[in-house]
C-alpha cells in the first residue's frame, strides 16, 4: 500500500473534538501526579480527532483507547500515530481513553481489547488521524506565511517552509490549525518513507514500570476510599443462604458487612483488614446444581458429549466417510485438555465511586464499553454518566473482558456511600475465574498406501464461550471459538470433517490467550505429527509437503526448521518437534528442543525457535517480546496447568498448587520475522498455541510416547 | 500498636497490629504503591522489599519483624532510575505489563550487591522465586548482566547518552524523556548483545535474529 486516503465525516470529527479537548484534562485517567499537574496546566488548543491534543507548549498527547495490559500498544499505537503527524517523538505524552462511541473497538464494534485486534484495528484509524492532525498544522503554516501548502511539509514537530527553510513549531501553530476545517481526504505515508513505523523502538511505559511509578489498578486511591475484599460461594453458582458479620465487624478497621449479588463483602480502611474481617464471617451457603460436581464427571460429560454424531459443522470438505473407506492405514486417537485458570499477576480488582449524579470506575479492564452500561444499570445511571478510568493492567490474557469485578466495586460503594476498591486475593482470583474450557476432541485420519492422509475427522466436545458471553453469534450450536485452530486446518487434505458438540460443564469459561487455538492447536499439531510417524515420514518434511498451497504458513515453517537446525545432529539426549499454525491474522511455526529424563519423566525445554509472519511490522522489539511471552505462557500451560474440581470445588488456590514457569525453567527463545507488506495480524496472542505440540512432538522423538492430555505428566512418559 | 522503623531512609512509626504484614502497611498505610501484592504466601515474590539490605518477601514478614530495621522498597531504590539494574532493565526493554517487575528489580539488585558478577546459575538461584506471567524472563536475565557491567564499570555510564544513543550497541540506559532527547524520533536499535560481547555467558540471540529480518523488511 503506497498511500490511502480515508473519508471522514466532518462533523463528526469536530464534536468528538470538542468532547476529547474538555474530558482530557478533567476525566483522563492519568498514571502520576506530576503528570496530571503537568498536564492541567497545558493548554490544549489542537484537537482534529479522538486521538491527538497538542498544545502550545508543543506538547503532543496522544490518547490510547486500547488497554496496557504488557503487549506494548501504548508504544505501538503511538508509532502508527507519530509516523504520520510528524511529531518529536520526545514532545509525545500518552493517557489512556475515557469510555466513548469513538473508541469502539473497529474489529468489534464495542470499546475493549482482545483478540489481538489492536494494531490490526487501529493500523488505519490512527495513521489517518496523524495525517489530518499534520495536514492542518501545515495548512496553518501555510496561511500564515502565504504560501501554497505545497512548500511546506512537517518534520519532528516543526512545519519547514522548503524554500525559505523558515520553521514553525507545532506548538505554535496549535491555535490556528485548531480553527481549520479537518480534511477529509488525507495522504498517508508511502511505507517505504516510515521513520517509526517497522523499526525497533523502545517501550514508552518501561521507566514507569522499573521505579514502581506505573498505576495499576490496585493502586487506585481515593479521597476517602474503603478497602473491599469478597466472600464468594466456593461452589460455581451457589450463593448465601444465611451469613453473621458479628465477629468481622469486631475487627480492628471494618466499617461494613454487607451483601452483594456474588457473596459477602467485608468493608475497611485498609485491605489486610478486610481480609482478617473476612476470615470472621459466618457463611451458610447454598451449594445450587454443581455441588457434587468433580472433574471425572466433567471428563465423562465431554467424552459422551464427543461420542454423538450430529455435531454442528464446522469444516467439511469432500467425503470423510468414503475417504475413510479407502484408506490403507487408519488412525484413531483422543487428546485432551483441562481447564485453566489465567492468574495474572496482578488479581482482579476494581474501584468505584458511585454518587447520585454520576459515577467513576477505575479498573484494570479489558472491555470498557460494557463495563459503563454494568456500572450505569447498578448504579441507575445513564451511561454518559459514568466514567471508566482505565489504569494499566497488570496482565489481562482474556480474564479482563470479563464484568465481575466491575460489578462487585459498583455494588459496594452503592451501598457503602463511599468510594471503594475491592481487591480480590491469589485464591479469589484462582477459585472463580471464567477459566480456558476444558475440550475432549476426537480424531480419525486414514492414509493412503504411500502414507499420505486422504481423510481427517475431528469431534469436539467443550463448553462455549461464546453463548455467554456473545449468544447471537452462537449459530446452529456452532461457536467458533471452540473449533477455531481446528476448522482452519491448512494441510492439503482431500477429505475433512470438523465438527463440534457444545457441551457445559457447570465450570465458568472465559477468553483464555488465543482462546480455541490454546487447546486446538495442540490437538491437530499432535494428532498430524502422528499421522506423520504412521507413514513413515519426517514431520518436517510432511507438512511441507502438504502446505504447498499454504504459502504463508510454509514460509514460517521452513523459517522455523532452518534457524533451529532441522534434521542437523542434537547434542545427546536432545530432540526436536515442530508446530505450525494461523491465529489471528498471524502465522508462527515453532521448534522445540528437549530432553526428558527417562527415569524420573522430567521434561525440559532448552531452546525455542520461533517464525513469526505478522504482516507489516509496527515494533520488532514488541514482536520478539509477544513471542517469548507467548512461549512462557503456553508452556507454563502444557508443563503444569490443570485446574481440577472437586464437590463442585476449584482444588487449587495458589502458586503453590497451580505453578508458573519460572526463571530455571525458562528455554533460550529466538524469534525471527518474515519480512511482510500484508495487512498487520495480531501479535499478542498466535505465539500461545504452538509451544504444547511442538514440545510434545519433541517428547514423542524423544520417547516414542505422544502425549494426549496436558498437562505432559510423568507417569505419561515413563 | 505503634512500630518505628526506617523506610527508604526515612524515619517513620505506624500504629498498626503487630501481625500485619509489612506489604499492606507499606501499601495501605505508608501510601507506597510499588510494591505490589501477588499471593501472600512468598510464592510469587511480587512484595520484594530489602529488610537491612536482604531481598525478603513482604506479604508474609509481620510488621514487628521490621520494627528498628531499614526497609527499602522499589521507590527508595533510587531517586532517578539511575539505578544500574533500573538502567538496564529500561535499556533492554524488559518490562511488559510490568506488575512483577518492583520484585524483580528488588531481587536483582540484592543479588548484584552480594555478587557483582553472577553467573547464569546465580541469576536462576537468585530470581527463579519471583513469578513473570508475561515471561519476561530472558531479558530479565540479559538485564542483570547488562547492570553487572554497568556497575563493574560506572564511569562509562556518565557518559553523555547523547553519543551513546547513536551507535548499536552502545545504548546507554535512559529514560523515556532521555530516549527521546537523543534525536528526532527517539527510535533506537536494540542493542546488539550487550552481554555478549564482553564475554559473559548469555548470548541473546533473538536480538540478532529480529534485526536481521528487520533490516529484510525495509
Amino acid at each position: 500500500m503506497s498511500s490511502a486516503t480515508m473519508k471522514v465525516d466532518r462533523r463528526e470529527f469536530l464534536q468528538s473534538a470538542a468532547a476529547g479537548a474538555t474530558g482530557l484534562v478533567i476525566g483522563f485517567y492519568l498514571p502520576n501526579r506530576l503528570e496530571a499537574r503537568a498536564a492541567a496546566a497545558e493548554a490544549v488548543t489542537f484537537a482534529p480527532n479522538a486521538w491527538i491534543r497538542i498544545g502550545t507548549d508543543d506538547v503532543v498527547t496522544l490518547v490510547i483507547d486500547k488497554s496496557e495490559m504488557g503487549q506494548g500498544v501504548v508504544t505501538s499505537l503511538s508509532m502508527l500515530i507519530a509516523e504520520d503527524l510528524e511529531c518529536d517523538w520526545k514532545k509525545i505524552r500518552t493517557v489512556f481513553a475515557p469510555a466513548a462511541k469513538e473508541y469502539a473497538n473497529p474489529v468489534f464494534g464495542m470499546q475493549g481489547t482482545g483478540g489481538s485486534t489492536s494494531v490490526r484495528g487501529m493500523w488505519m484509524p490512527l495513521r489517518t488521524a496523524g495525517a489530518q492532525a499534520r495536514e492542518m498544522l501545515i495548512a496553518a503554516a501555510a496561511e500564515k506565511w502565504t504560501v501554497d501548502k505545497a512548500l511546506c511539509r512537517a518534520e519532528n514537530s516543526q512545519v519547514i517552509h522548503t524554500q525559505t527553510k523558515e520553521r514553525l513549531s507545532y506548538g505554535s501553530l496549535a491555535e490556528a490549525a485548531g480553527k481549520l476545517p479537518v480534511p477529509s481526504d488525507v495522504k498517508l505515508k508511502d511505507p517505504k518513507q516510515f521513520r517509526i513505523v517497522g523499526k525497533a523502538t523502545k517501550r514508552l511505559d518501561a521507566a514507569d514500570k522499573s521505579c514502581g511509578r506505573a498505576e495499576f489498578g490496585i493502586d487506585v486511591r481515593q479521597p476517602g476510599m474503603l478497602h473491599a475484599v469478597v466472600a464468594r460461594c466456593p461452589v460455581s453458582g451457589g450463593k448465601v443462604a444465611s451469613f453473621n458479620a458479628d465477629k468481622a465487624k469486631a475487627v480492628r478497621g471494618v466499617k461494613l458487612a454487607v451483601q452483594i449479588s456474588s457473596g459477602v463483602a467485608v468493608v475497611a480502611d485498609n485491605t489486610w483488614s478486610a481480609m482478617q474481617g473476612r476470615d470472621a464471617l459466618e457463611i451458610k451457603w447454598e451449594e445450587g446444581p454443581n455441588a457434587a460436581l468433580t472433574s471425572a464427571a466433567i471428563r465423562k460429560t465431554l467424552e459422551e458429549g464427543a461420542s454423538k454424531p450430529g455435531g454442528a459443522v464446522a469444516r467439511k470438505e469432500g467425503d470423510v466417510t468414503s475417504g475413510l473407506a479407502s484408506a490403507a492405514k487408519k488412525i484413531e486417537a483422543v487428546y485432551q485438555a483441562p481447564f485453566l485458570a489465567h492468574a495474572t499477576m496482578e488479581p482482579m480488582n476494581c474501584a468505584a465511586h458511585v454518587r447520585a449524579d454520576g459515577c467513576d470506575v477505575w479498573a484494570p479492564t479489558q472491555f470498557q464499553g460494557v463495563n459503563q452500561m454494568t456500572a450505569a444499570k447498578i448504579a441507575g445511571l445513564k451511561p454518559e454518566q459514568v466514567n471508566i478510568h482505565t489504569t494499566y493492567l497488570g496482565g489481562g490474557f482474556g480474564r479482563r473482558a470479563e464484568q465481575d469485578f466491575v460489578i462487585e466495586a459498583v455494588e459496594i460503594s452503592r451501598a457503602a456511600g463511599a468510594p471503594v476498591q475491592v481487591t480480590w486475593s491469589r485464591e479469589d482470583d484462582m477459585q472463580h475465574d471464567f477459566y480456558r474450557p476444558a475440550s475432549y476432541s476426537r480424531f480419525e485420519a486414514g492414509l493412503d498406501a504411500e502414507g499420505w492422509p486422504v481423510a481427517w475427522s475431528n469431534r469436539i466436545a467443550c463448553p462455549s464461550i461464546m453463548s455467554r458471553f456473545f449468544p447471537g453469534s452462537v449459530k446452529d450450536g456452532l461457536d467458533s471459538s471452540s473449533v477455531e485452530g481446528a476448522a482452519e486446518l491448512p494441510y492439503a487434505i482431500p477429505n475433512i470433517l470438523v465438527d463440534y458438540q457444545l457441551t457445559e460443564t457447570g465450570i465458568p469459561v472465559g477468553f483464555w490467550r488465543s482462546v480455541g487455538n490454546s487447546q486446538n492447536g495442540f490437538f491437530s499439531e499432535c494428532f498430524l505429527d502422528e499421522l506423520a510417524a504412521a507413514g513413515g515420514k519426517d514431520p518436517y518434511e510432511f507438512r511441507r509437503r502438504l502446505l504447498q498451497k499454504a504459502p504463508r504458513h510454509l514460509a514460517v515453517l521452513e523459517l522455523a526448521a532452518t534457524k533451529a537446525g532441522w534434521g542437523e545432529t542434537l547434542p545427546a539426549g536432545r530432540y526436536r518437534g515442530i508446530a505450525v499454525l494461523s491465529s489471528f491474522g498471524s502465522y508462527v511455526a515453532q521448534v522445540a528442543e528437549v530432553s526428558v529424563d527417562k527415569k524420573s519423566g522430567k521434561v525440559q525445554v532448552h531452546r525455542v525457535v520461533c517464525a513469526v509472519d505478522c504482516g507489516r511490522t509496527v515494533n520488532p522489539l514488541t514482536i520478539e517480546a509477544q513471542m517469548q511471552s507467548a512461549v512462557v505462557f503456553g508452556l507454563t500451560a502444557a508443563l503444569k496447568g490443570e485446574i481440577t474440581i472437586n464437590k463442585g470445588r476449584v482444588e487449587q488456590g495458589n502458586f503453590d498448587d497451580y505453578q508458573m514457569l519460572r526463571m530455571n525453567e525458562m528455554p533460550k527463545v529466538e524469534v525471527h520475522i518474515v519480512p511482510s507488506d500484508q495487512p498487520s495480524g495480531g501479535i499478542g496472542e498466535p505465539g500461545t498455541p504452538l509451544i504444547a505440540p511442538a514440545v510434545c512432538n519433541a517428547i514423542f522423538a524423544a520417547t516414542r510416547k505422544r502425549i494426549r492430555r496436558l498437562p505432559i505428566r510423568a507417569e505419561d512418559l515413563v | 500498636m505503634p512500630f518505628e522503623f526506617v523506610i527508604n531512609g526515612r524515619s517513620t512509626r505506624v500504629d498498626v497490629p503487630a501481625n500485619m504484614p509489612l506489604l499492606w502497611v507499606i501499601r495501605d498505610v505508608l501510601n507506597l504503591r510499588g510494591t505490589k501484592y501477588g499471593c501472600g504466601m512468598a510464592l510469587c515474590g511480587a512484595c520484594t522489599v530489602h529488610i537491612d539490605g536482604q531481598a525478603t518477601r513482604s506479604c508474609i514478614t509481620p510488621v514487628s519483624e521490621a520494627a528498628g530495621k531499614k526497609v527499602t522498597t522499589i521507590e527508595g531504590l533510587s531517586a532517578d532510575l539511575s539505578h544500574p539494574v533500573q538502567k538496564a532493565w529500561i535499556e533492554l526493554d524488559v518490562p511488559q505489563c510490568g506488575y512483577c517487575q518492583s520484585g524483580q528489580i528488588m531481587s536483582a539488585a540484592a543479588l548484584l550487591a552480594k555478587k557483582p558478577r553472577p553467573t547464569d546459575a546465580e541469576v536462576d538461584d537468585a530470581m527463579s522465586g519471583i513469578i513473570c506471567r508475561c515471561g519476561t524472563y530472558q531479558r530479565i536475565r540479559e538485564a542483570i548482566h547488562r547492570a553487572a557491567q554497568m556497575h563493574a564499570a560506572p564511569a562509562r555510564q556518565k557518559a553523555s547518552p547523547m553519543k551513546k544513543a547513536n551507535k548499536p550497541g552502545e545504548t546507554a540506559a535512559m529514560t523515556p524523556h532521555e530516549l527521546a532527547a537523543n534525536g528526532a524520533t527517539g527510535v533506537l536499535s536494540r542493542p546488539e548483545g550487550a552481554a555478549g560481547r564482553a564475554g559473559t555467558p548469555v548470548a541473546p540471540q533473538t536480538t540478532g535474529a529480529v534485526g536481521a529480518a528487520t533490516g529484510g523488511a525495509e
